[in-house]
């Protein structure tokens, strides 16, 4: 089906590369409607209670000020399906950070004078913010993220386990961590005769339209959503946020466009993080190292407002024989900002723990944790039982270690120094599965041989753009020069939002039907196109209508080479290696740009990115990039990212699997085995900071 | 918006006179910490007198062969001058380590001797905070402190004072000038800075209406070392947990001169006097330099979360001083 110049799989530029280097691409908050007004919101400063006084009064007085929204006055809304939306609705404060009242006025800087001029008086309750594994209020969940089983059981773990020769009991924690894309949250919103349109920086406008329409009970073609350039958002954009609904609210009551652009130091409480889990991991194998017995069990937090249960035991259905197994959730809620999507939310913090356990049992067994890992390859998925569409694990793992130099590795620790440092290398499997949502798109011919494909993805940074042009490119048999692609606006085709790793198989998908079926009406025309064009139009609700009976999942792994200072406690990357099978890699610039990004983000989760939960107030202590340490360029050195090649037919049109966070997955469980390989010391709670190390690595004199 | 007047000073003496009968003027350096805590909230100056273009951007070797320092000179340009690399290496390593290259770009000597705390608690206002605003309380003691202070501090405050810069400066011996309203004076760096006390609010000893005009460096005797190392949670773009430097000279396996300043600790930058007591006349052995460290930090006084730094502190002594005393 691909042709012989198909643009498909080259490393095309991004379309919109210009426009972003050149200040030309404009975000959210860059759209200025005449007589713009500008709204702060005020959070709350209390973790638990009630508002009892909104003194707006004062704040009405001062300069500029138009108006001053709280839940005393707010526009009432329809109850949203997402809670976290129900803004301004109550006077109840379930956590610090929470909005409370939304000022509007001239000018940015008076909107922000008169935000933190508001007194706000509160009756205050007894918060409980504090995760523990012995929390009375700790319940298992019905289900957890993505609407896997909380609970899964196979065989009799508890009986096997013990009976087992080699044994792994190991517990794993780690903090909060923050999303903290470039661009704030950010939304412009105008109302036009009972029309709303909204500038909004979102991983999926339609999603955004959807919510809008059911909050302030409008017709979906009451409203635009437009989200044509997006800053990153690694999942905190994947949902509708508050200043959406804010920006909104505060057009229609003051009449005026509004623009809302949460401050930096507000994002840490309303755009959702990856929750804090407690992770124990039990293996138990044979001699050789074949796993017989294995349990995964998740504790974790959510919030008062809603339930969200990050699905951390989830990869281990998926990776190694187990035929005993019990993997399982709980979560209690506390009276802490309600976590949500961070990049691979579940197999992030999973792979970390399981991976990290599977280092341990390689110690234990003395086997190395490439070769052990090859050993616990499974037939079929072992939750499932299904078959496998793809599964390049092993080509992965071998393929790294020839790339990284792995057969030459001592397995002793805390043996290679390089004068005061102590060097280790660390590996780590990764999974991310393949998901796919229904899409429509349309492709259109003009008679100047030109084409435009519609359909309403998002590019958060990722490519999208161009990859769908590449897509409909290679189908259309035309130069990639000839299509344009028009995205990131609810008035195009429906589509699903970036996230799950999903947006280019979902939207190529239709893109892909939408241009088979534009060139079959083109060889249908003889007579050339007509002046009005031709266009065709496709969705993938028939294709997507059943799930293939495969297991779909991508996998990597991932190789580090770490250095321990015994003066400081300072673990640096070396060297950080990954090795993919994502499917068909459609764009080898752009998917390395992702892999590499996700691995980056994976240093951080490694060794320095940390949200402290502050239990005297109840909110998350780092409120800005010079606290909330995500890595600098100095924190990367080396930094490769290859791919095997791997044709699967169970996927889609394309052949691709997602690329977006499987980059991140192992990362983290690499460098901290890499930790343990340097040091000796197994530490089992991320970050891995100074604080933490330097007990086991000093002093040296 | 808080409106405030903008005035741009053309030379010190105008700036000064700017200042005369304003509640809450503040000198605009390069703006990197004072134009973020106006943002805050936490700063609301009612003037700003810019005085980042005054002709205080020299520098210049002084008679006695030391060094000074205008107090307009950017970061990244003292850190790049020749003498202050070869004879003060201290500083050029302090100042490349402290915050970014943008940063260094555009920060000023004299602004960064007053950059504030970066305690989470001091920058947000919906919290408490003595330094911020006095009497409220101090909730880093019991709280979220890992980053802030083990030596020196009190029941109103733990805060850090952040900047690298001032503590090699400190350990250098630097000296920094004041113009005021009263005249001029000098005031040493180790003298620049005070502990919170019951007065966490007054970072510094200078008085309303002083700028900083410069710093001067005193001449290097020959055959002295000096060298600053910083210990962060990543690699760029992150405050000192600890950092150490050292000034030292070595004869014939003994310590004849050696000033040690320690970043990260306390709400100054921590000059080692008793440190430096058990170096002087003391032979060169890493058993001088722990015993020289422990000597300090006897007095460290960790809090719940932060007891790390003092081993940490203990070993960038120990490591700073074997490696200068090496190069002898």
């Amino acid at each position: 089906m691909t042709h012989a110049h198909s643009p498909l799989g080259t490393p095309a530029v991004r379309a919109e590369a210009r426009a972003k280097v050149t200040g030309a691409a404009r975000y959210g908050a860059e759209h200025t409607p005449p007589g713009c007004a500008y709204a702060v919101p005020v959070p709350a400063t209390v973790a638990r209670g009630r508002v009892t006084a909104v003194h707006d009064d004062e704040v009405l007085a001062l300069p500029g000020v138009h108006a001053v929204l709280s839940h005393e006055n707010a526009p009432r809304l329809k109850e949203p399906d997402d809670p976290i939306l129900a803004v301004l609705q109550n006077d109840r404060v379930p956590h610090r950070g929470w909005y409370v009242a939304l000022v509007v006025a001239d000018t940015p800087e008076n909107a922000a004078a008169a935000a933190e001029a508001l007194r706000v008086e509160y009756a205050a309750e007894e918060h409980d913010v504090t995760l523990t594994t012995g929390h009375p209020g700790l319940y298992t969940p019905e289900e957890a993220n993505s609407g896997v089983p909380a609970v899964r059981e196979r065989g009799d773990f508890d009986t096997a386990c013990p009976a087992a020769a080699v044994r792994v009991d190991a517990t794993y924690t780690m903090s909060a961590q923050h999303n903290h894309p470039m661009e704030p949250h950010a939304s412009t919103a105008r109302w036009d005769d009972g029309r709303l349109t909204v500038y909004d920086s979102s991983q999926g406008s339609t999603k955004v339209r959807d919510a809008l329409a059911q909050v302030f009970a409008l017709e979906k073609r009451q409203i635009t959503v437009v989200s044509e350039h997006v800053g990153g958002g690694f999942g905190s954009k994947g949902t509708p946020r508050p200043q959406v609904v804010l920006a909104a609210m505060a057009a229609r009551h003051t009449g005026r466009p509004v623009k809302l652009a949460l401050p930096r130091r507000q994002l840490a409480a309303v755009v959702g993080h990856r929750a804090p889990t407690v992770q124990r991991v039990r293996l138990g194998a044979g001699a050789d190292g074949v796993i017989t017995a294995l349990a995964h069990e998740v504790v974790t937090q959510t919030s008062t407002v809603k339930e969200f249960v990050e699905q951390a035991a989830v990869p281990a259905r998926v990776m190694y024989t187990s035929p005993h197994s019990r993997t399982g959730h709980r979560v209690v809620a506390l009276d802490v900002p309600s976590p949500s999507w961070m990049r691979a939310p579940g197999e992030a913090s999973g792979m970390y723990a399981l991976e990290s356990a599977m280092d341990e049992l390689a110690v234990a067994a003395g086997i190395d944790p490439v070769e052990l890992r090859l050993r616990n390859e499974p037939e079929t998925e072992p939750d499932s039982g299904s078959p496998f569409s793809s599964r390049h694990l092993a080509e992965c793992l071998r393929e790294g270690a020839r790339r990284f130099g792995w057969e030459e590795r001592d397995p002793r620790p805390g043996v290679r120094r390089d004068g005061d440092l102590l060097l280790g290398t660390g590996v780590a499997a990764a999974t991310y599965p393949v998901l796919v949502s229904p899409s429509a798109a349309t492709a259109h011919a003009a008679p100047d041989g030109t084409y435009l494909v519609r359909v309403n993805a998002t590019d958060i940074g990722t490519g999208a753009r161009t990859v769908l042009a590449q897509i409909a490119a290679d189908v259309l048999d035309a130069p990639l020069e000839s299509v344009r692609v028009e995205i990131g606006s609810s008035d195009l085709p429906v589509a699903p939002l970036a996230g799950g790793s999903s947006g280019t198989a979902s939207w190529g998908w239709a893109v892909h039907k939408a241009c088979a079926l534009l060139a079959e009406r083109l060889r249908e025309s003889p007579g050339g196109v007509p002046a009005g064009g031709i266009t065709a139009t496709a969705d993938t609700e028939r294709e997507l209508a059943e799930d293939p009976p495969y297991a779909r999942h991508a996998f990597g792994a991932h190789f580090a080479e770490v250095q321990a200072d015994t003066v400081t406690g300072e673990v640096r990357v070396r060297r950080l290696l990954g090795v993919y099978a994502a499917g068909r890699v459609l764009n080898p610039r752009t998917a390395r740009s992702q892999f590499i990004g996700g691995m980056t983000m994976g240093i951080g989760m490694a060794l320095t990115e940390h949200s402290t939960m502050d239990p005297a107030f109840g909110d998350f202590a780092e409120h800005d990039l010079a606290s909330y340490h995500v890595p600098a360029c100095a924190d990367v050195r080396s930094i490769e990212a290859h791919w095997v090649d791997e044709d699967d037919p169970h996927l889609n049109p394309m052949g691709s699997k997602g690329i977006g966070e499987i980059g991140i997955v192992g990362t983290a469980a690499a460098i901290a085995n890499a930790v343990h390989h340097a040091t000796g010391a197994r530490l089992r709670d991320l970050p891995l900071t100074p604080d933490k190390v330097l007990p086991h690595v000093g002093p040296a004199r | 918006m808080k409106p405030f007047a903008y005035f741009r000073a053309e030379s010190a003496e105008e700036a000064v006179d700017a200042f005369a009968g304003h509640e809450r003027a503040q000198y605009l350096g390069g703006g990197t910490n004072l134009v973020d805590l106006m943002k805050l909230g936490v700063a609301a100056p009612d003037l700003l007198i810019d005085v980042s273009r005054l002709p205080l951007d020299g520098i210049e070797e002084t008679p006695d062969g030391g060094l000074h320092i205008g107090a307009t000179v950017r970061n990244s340009d003292l850190a790049a001058h020749p003498a202050v690399r070869t004879r003060y290496a201290a500083l050029s390593q302090a100042l490349l380590s402290g915050a970014s290259g943008q940063l260094r770009n555009v920060a000023t000597t004299g602004g960064n001797l007053l950059q504030r705390t970066r305690c989470t608690y001091f920058q947000d206002t919906s919290k408490p905070c003595n330094k911020r605003t006095p009497g409220t309380g101090c909730p880093a003691r019991d709280g979220v402190h890992r980053d802030l202070a083990v030596l020196g501090h009190s029941e109103h405050c733990v805060a850090t004072h952040p900047s690298d810069m001032a503590v090699a400066l400190a350990a250098l011996d630097a000296t920094v000038h004041l113009s005021g309203p009263q005249g001029t004076r000098a005031v040493p760096v180790t003298g620049f800075h005070r502990l919170p006390g019951d007065r966490p609010d007054q970072d510094t000893v200078v008085r309303t209406g002083e700028l900083i005009t410069g710093v001067t460096l005193p001449p290097v005797l020959p055959g002295t070392q000096c060298g600053y190392r910083k210990a962060r949670d990543r690699t760029s773009y992150a405050f000192a947990l600890a950092s150490v430097a050292a000034v030292l000279r070595v004869e014939s396996g003994v310590v004849r001169d050696a000033a040690l300043a320690f970043g990260g600790l306390a709400h100054v930058p921590w000059r080692g006097r008793a440190a430096e007591e058990v170096l002087r006349g003391a032979p060169a052995t890493e058993e001088t330099y722990a015993r020289a460290a422990d000597a300090e930090l006897a007095a460290a006084e960790p809090l719940r979360d932060n007891g790390f730094k003092v081993p940490l502190a203990r070993n960038l002594a120990i490591s700073v001083l074997a490696e200068l005393a090496s190069r002898t």
